[in-house]
């Protein structure tokens, strides 16, 4: 099994140099916020963690970040540990505290909820894995608003 | 194509609507031969549910032919004749691997959301709103399916449609209420409601070698119907004491298991449909929970969407008993429920009372909410 702590630093090929260079000190509203960030803004955020039905080898191949995560390089911290019965591995992931999102994904890690997008990501990685495929939602009426009707 | 649509609370219509298509490399896409009315639609009927919206297509128990797959699909082919189980389901999570399809993980459309809180979530039901993570449903010319290795089975060429239908959703869940209650050979099994999940439950525990079985209901034409297709003892709660009943013909211990499963009664007022409270239902509820034996089960079926208050908990510990409860059935007996079907031991075509074209499904609809004219079941052909 992969040991967390050098996984929650491991998986981006990403050097500190790297992440200096847009490190600034994020200041997030929390309003409404989730439970463990007492509206405090410098608080970590939450860990959001889910438990995928395969074994670690499987979730992280070669140790390394799944395809969806490896969109929040950078952004977001991640531990991984098997999940205890044989129910495979939790794997969880949190928004990095003070550090400036990349371009594109800091709209995604801020707001009333910033582990939404971590939520997301870690439900399509444990779809990927277990289902083969991330479901998609029906087409909907505002796909094609020509035949609503 | 045409699908039966919500409109307004109290209010379908049969419209064009877009055609389905394949979303995802697992899915099929199934031209719908019959589909039927269920419980779980009447609240949304009703205009019950938050984020249903006009246009929703309505319907969780249909059956069809394959007329499209995706490259991911090995079981399906265009032309095979289908029943499509209630429960949308990975067939990977580890709740699939335990056989609990209704509880699968994987079932919830990446939906924005998606939150691992408690939300009320219609992810894998057909008939549900997308919003809530639901599916179109099967009251229309055609359906997509995900993951159909898993969701659809083929029907056996002696199962007629108008019997295979109700494989989707009324037979496994009535097979799986005789399993909850674990009904062995020789038990008194007591049933509240006698719709059509009520009555495979009975059934369901006469072929588990239940010695007696009893149902409660006040409908004399659904009580009948039990008694012949079921072979279960009626019970008019109208015309007797049930509590003394279930007492006497269980030798004065209480039935070994009891079934709840009254379904979801239409709102009656502004004050239901706020608090969520249903006449019957809690009363049939605790009528069970006090005829019960010591350390007997009580399974409670169908789906509330409120809360039901004055629970006789005290009847719960003080007597030892087991409470289970199931809103939608698991897809490993599917298979099984045909094979009975094929052998003639499940029969279920009498519950289809009323038998319509899709373009009467507001009529439908309104027979089945008010149970008129003996309406146990509307089944629909597009
Ligand atoms: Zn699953
Ligand atoms: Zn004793």
């Amino acid at each position: 099994m992969v040991p967390m702590g050098r996984l929650a630093r491991a998986g981006p090929a990403l050097g500190g140099a790297a992440l200096a260079g847009a490190a600034r000190l994020l200041r997030v509203p929390r309003r409404g916020a989730r439970p463990g960030a007492d509206g405090d803004a410098a608080a970590p955020a939450r860990w959001e963690v889910v438990t995928v039905d395969r074994p670690a080898e499987q979730v992280l191949p070669e140790g390394r970040w799944p395809e969806p995560l490896r969109r929040l390089d950078g952004a977001v911290e991640v531990r991984v540990r098997p999940a205890p019965g044989d129910r495979g591995t939790e794997l969880a992931a949190r928004p990095l505290a003070g550090v400036t999102p990349p371009t594109g994904l800091a709209a995604h890690l801020v707001g009333d909820d910033p582990g939404l997008l971590v939520r997301r990501t870690l439900r399509q990685i444990k779809q990927r894995a277990e289902a083969g495929e991330v479901l998609r939602a029906d087409r909907s009426a505002l796909d094609r608003p020509e035949v609503h009707g | 194509m045409r699908a039966l649509c919500w409109v307004a609370a109290g209010e379908l219509a049969v419209r064009e609507v877009p055609d389905p298509e394949l979303r995802n490399e697992r899915d099929v896409i199934v031209r719908v031969r019959r589909s039927a009315t269920g419980g779980g639609d009447l609240p949304l009927l009703a205009g019950r549910h938050p984020l249903l919206r006009p246009g929703d297509v309505l319907g969780a128990e249909f059956l069809g032919e394959v007329v499209e797959a995706g490259p991911g699909v090995r079981r399906h082919r265009a032309g095979d004749r289908v029943v499509v189980g209630a429960s949308v389901a990975c067939g990977g999570c580890w709740y699939c691997r335990q056989g609990l399809h209704s509880c699968c993980d994987n079932a919830h459309a990446d939906l924005p959301s998606a939150d691992p809180d408690w939300v009320r979530s219609d992810a894998g039901c057909f008939g549900r709103p997308r919003a809530a993570g639901g599916f179109a449903g099967g009251h229309a010319e055609y359906v997509r399916v995900p993951y159909a290795d898993v969701s659809a089975f083929r029907v056996p060429d002696a199962v007629d449609d108008v019997r295979a239908v109700f494989a989707a959703d009324v037979a496994p869940t009535g097979w799986l209420a005789a399993e909850l209650g674990a009904v062995r050979q020789g038990d008194v099994v007591a049933i509240w409601g006698a719709g059509a999940v009520g009555q495979v439950t009975a059934r369901a525990a006469v072929l588990r070698g239940a010695a007696r079985v009893l149902v409660v209901d006040r409908h004399e034409e659904r009580l009948r119907m039990a008694e012949r297709h079921s072979d279960a003892e009626p019970l008019d709660y109208r015309r007797t004491d049930v509590a003394a009943e279930l007492r006497d013909r269980s030798g004065g211990r209480g039935p070994d298991v009891c079934v709840v499963a009254v379904g979801t009664p239409p709102a009656r007022s502004r004050a239901d449909r706020f608090g969520g409270q249903h006449a019957d239902r809690p009363d049939a509820l605790r009528e069970a929970v006090h005829a019960c034996r010591k350390s007997g089960v009580v399974v409670v079926l169908g789906g509330t969407d409120g809360f039901v208050d004055a629970f006789p908990l005290g009847a719960l510990t003080e007597r030892r008993l087991t409470l289970r409860g199931a809103g939608r059935p698991d897809l490993r007996d599917v298979p099984m429920l045909l094979d009975r079907m094929a052998r003639g031991e499940l029969r279920t075509e009498h519950l289809a009372t009323h038998r319509l074209p899709l373009a009467q499904g507001p009529e439908g609809y309104a027979l089945f909410r008010d149970r008129a004219d003996g309406c146990v079941r509307a089944v629909f052909t597009p």
